[in-house]
């Protein structure tokens, strides 16, 4: 097989990537102190830290929702199950035997279709579920003045907050381990780093570079 | 015609140096000197130039001029020490409520009675019409010299030197009521606090914020009344008109919803509040503590400790351990490593403490006290000698600090009552002398008509006591952590979520699980792999 790169991550998605873990990074880490469960910031401090991470989040999203709908990128994310089966299969054993890739990336399909699932549920359920409930949570000064604390109570904003961050951490552990199956052990980090991703030589789509 | 520039100028350098001359006269011309705190000099007072051979003189002599003062007076709660509760009917005041300190006055008047604003009050027949036993100089002294000693009805030492107590050589020197009565001024931390700081038989024993540090403190130990700085008197807070002090525990404000008060506002409330000047959101910079304010008394975080001044305070008292002597078959006293009494044969095993963290209660200003008329049961529960009223969903509470007094008292247990002895007092009846439960509570329940079966037991007893005073500033306000923690201070308080404490434990177990079974899962996994590709 010869080594073929193509370019699929393009530089404000990197970025977005980047800045996007560091955010997620700081605030499982602020949180998770918020929360109880260390110490680390102290308190006050990880309550400060994780407010600021979480409006930085905010207006990264405005761009990166900006981007993906400006660009037509966020068809990457279109849900599909064909060759699911064989994704797991491949995770499940393929991957032992080394067994070839069932899915070749390209720049118009730059996710398997376990990805695409993975990404669309972070983006459709994690992600909503924590910012609807972070919001509540970091506009509780205003809610006797708009009225909602007759609505709402922080015990279960918080609560469900909580499962949020758990399904993110999980999230975060699993992709962090998954990035090592690529092409090669660091090929989709390098893919994440340089924009460059190495494929199996065969059946690609230009533009290539070698 | 247009004058020149020239001209103008000069005529102004004209003027002006004929007015500076004209002021340059003024100040050669000082304005003589001036009282400022006040538009009398009562040294000038023609009534005020003789000698007094009593008080009740003295307050003849003031009410010639304040002519309604003492019927102002005759009013208050600092004169009859009685207050009707509205909301539930209670007769309390110090004339009827009794507390786990000295227990009550009952019996005890002429000592007592020292922090009474009266002359002469030495057993329950005192005339409370009598205009002239009202007792000005007490409050409105501002020489220091004005002292009540316990055992007088509330007298000053006048005449020749009292020998205190009878026999002990040590003597209290006569007050000159003349001096006295002509520097008084307004009321201050002295002469408030020469009652209300030695509560519950001295220094700092009963409330815990209130103790003789207060006369001058620092700004560490009270913001406001700190004596270099805002210098607060009590009356600053405590704004008094008509001679009745605002502010009383008998029926406190717990929860205060208003901005700060403007004057011509009508309906202003209780003055002595720090929402009274505050309002309810008074924080600006960090308006997240805003939303605390809604459920959290300002001196819950604003107090972090009570009593910080180098005054301890009595956190219990035991009066079933009174009465054992020394080896010489006297009275004794022990004292801990600090100096502080804990045991007193008259009075029995004290814990006293210094930098008190409170306890935390729910209370929306409610006050249930137990009198002599109520049943109590013995058990390892303590009877309440005032029951608070909050919870977390009557609208009405705060999250307040209190202290509360432990105390083991005398009761009956027949009649099943609380009982007032006769402690104090140079007689064959008072406990503190006699060292006879029986005969004391029997004359101390008589003079409030009130049954006694003749049986003594004790009772665990608890009294709260919500802290207001010694308000730290800002910077030394109890931090989020001190709550916000699993060791918070605010533990067992229910009705709040408070973020690090009050967690739900089986979400934290299965969401850690969960994600060690993740890590796990791709341990494994990887693993997996990397032996799988060493076999090929």
């Amino acid at each position: 097989m010869s080594e073929t790169k193509i370019y699929i991550f393009k530089r404000f998605e990197r970025f977005w990537h980047w800045t996007q873990a560091l955010l997620i990074i700081t605030l499982l880490t602020t949180g998770f102190e918020v929360h109880g469960a260390y110490k680390l910031f102290g308190f006050e401090k990880a309550v400060g830290y994780h407010t600021i991470a979480a409006w930085s989040l905010v207006g990264l999203w405005v761009f990166a929702i900006f981007w993906h709908i400006t660009t037509g990128e966020w068809k990457q994310y279109i849900p599909t199950l064909k060759k699911v089966d064989a994704m797991v299969k491949y995770y499940a054993l393929g991957i032992f035997t080394n067994a070839p890739h069932p899915f070749r990336t390209t720049q118009l399909k730059k996710h398997n279709p376990l990805q695409r699932l993975a990404y669309l549920g972070v983006m459709l359920f994690i992600g909503p579920l924590i910012w609807v409930t972070g919001w509540f949570y970091i506009m509780h000064d205003y809610w006797t003045v708009w009225g909602l604390n007759k609505y709402l109570s922080l015990e279960w904003v918080a609560f469900f907050h909580t499962i949020a961050a758990f399904m993110m951490l999980i999230f975060l552990i699993a992709h962090v381990y998954l990035i090592t199956t690529g092409h090669t052990l660091t090929a989709h980090l390098k893919a994440m780093i340089t924009g460059w991703e190495e494929v199996d030589g065969e059946e690609v789509e230009a533009p290539v570079s070698k | 015609m247009r004058m020149s520039a020239r001209r103008w100028c000069s005529m102004l350098v004209g003027l002006w140096l004929v007015s500076a001359a004209a002021f340059a006269a003024d100040a050669v011309k000082e304005a003589p000197p001036v009282k400022m705190n006040s538009t009398a000099d009562h040294s000038k007072f023609k009534q005020l130039q003789e000698k007094f051979a009593s008080g009740p003189e003295v307050t003849k002599a003031c009410l010639s001029c304040h002519t309604e003062a003492a019927r102002q007076v005759h009013r208050t709660k600092h004169w009859t020490w009685e207050y009707m509760n509205p909301d539930n009917q209670q007769r309390l005041g110090k004339k009827n409520v009794l507390n786990n300190f000295c227990i009550s006055i009952s019996q005890n008047y002429p000592f007592c009675t020292g922090c009474h604003v009266g002359y002469g009050w030495k057993d329950k027949n005192f005339d409370f019409t009598v205009e002239e036993n009202v007792d000005c100089l007490v409050c409105h002294d501002t020489t220091g010299t004005y002292k009540k000693p316990g055992g007088l009805a509330g007298n000053p030492v006048v005449g020749k030197p009292l020998e205190s107590p009878p026999g002990s050589g040590k003597f209290i020197n006569p007050v000159d009521l003349t001096k006295v009565a002509q520097k008084i001024g307004k009321t201050s931390r002295d002469t408030c606090g020469a009652c209300h700081f030695y509560g519950g038989g001295g220094d700092g024993v009963k409330h815990g914020d209130m103790d003789s540090s207060l006369m001058a403190p620092d700004k560490e130990l009270d913001v406001h009344m700190d004596a270099t700085g805002l210098d607060f008197s009590c009356a600053t807070c405590h704004a008094t008109s008509s001679h009745d002090v605002p502010g009383s525990r008998y029926k406190p404000a717990a929860k205060e919803k208003h901005s700060a008060f403007i004057r011509g506002k009508a309906d202003q409330g209780n003055p002595a509040t720090c929402q009274a000047c505050h309002g309810n959101m008074p924080h600006k910079e960090k308006t997240r503590l805003n939303t605390h304010a809604e459920k959290i008394a300002c001196q819950t975080c604003h107090v972090p400790t009570f009593a910080r001044g180098g005054v301890a305070t009595k956190m219990s008292w035991d009066w079933s351990t009174a009465g054992k002597k020394g080896p010489d078959g006297k009275h004794m006293t022990k004292k801990d490593e600090h100096k502080h009494v804990i045991y007193d044969t008259r009075k029995g095993d004290f814990i006293v403490a210094e930098k008190v963290k409170p306890e935390y209660r729910w209370f929306n200003g409610d006050i249930k006290y137990t009198l002599l008329s109520d049943k109590v049961e013995k058990s390892d529960t303590p009877t309440p000698i005032n029951r608070i009223g909050g919870s977390a969903t009557d609208g009405r509470s705060m999250i307040w600090p209190m202290k509360i007094m432990h105390g083991n008292q005398p009761f009956d247990p027949v009649n099943k009552t609380l009982v007032m002895p006769h402690t104090a007092g140079n007689d064959d009846i008072g406990y503190w002398k006699n060292l006879e439960w029986e005969k004391a509570i029997a004359s101390g329940m008589q003079n409030m008509g009130a049954p006694f079966s003749g049986k003594v037991d004790f009772i665990k007893t608890e009294m709260y006591w919500p802290i207001t005073h010694m308000v730290a500033p800002k910077d030394k306000a109890v931090a989020c952590v001190e709550c916000h923690s699993a060791e918070s201070r605010l533990k067992g308080i229910d009705g709040v979520y408070m973020p690090s404490y009050s967690n739900k434990g089986w979400l934290d177990l299965i969401g850690w699980l969960a994600a060690a079974l993740t890590l796990i899962g791709v341990l494994i996994h990887g693993g997996l792999r990397i032996v799988m590709s060493g076999r090929k």
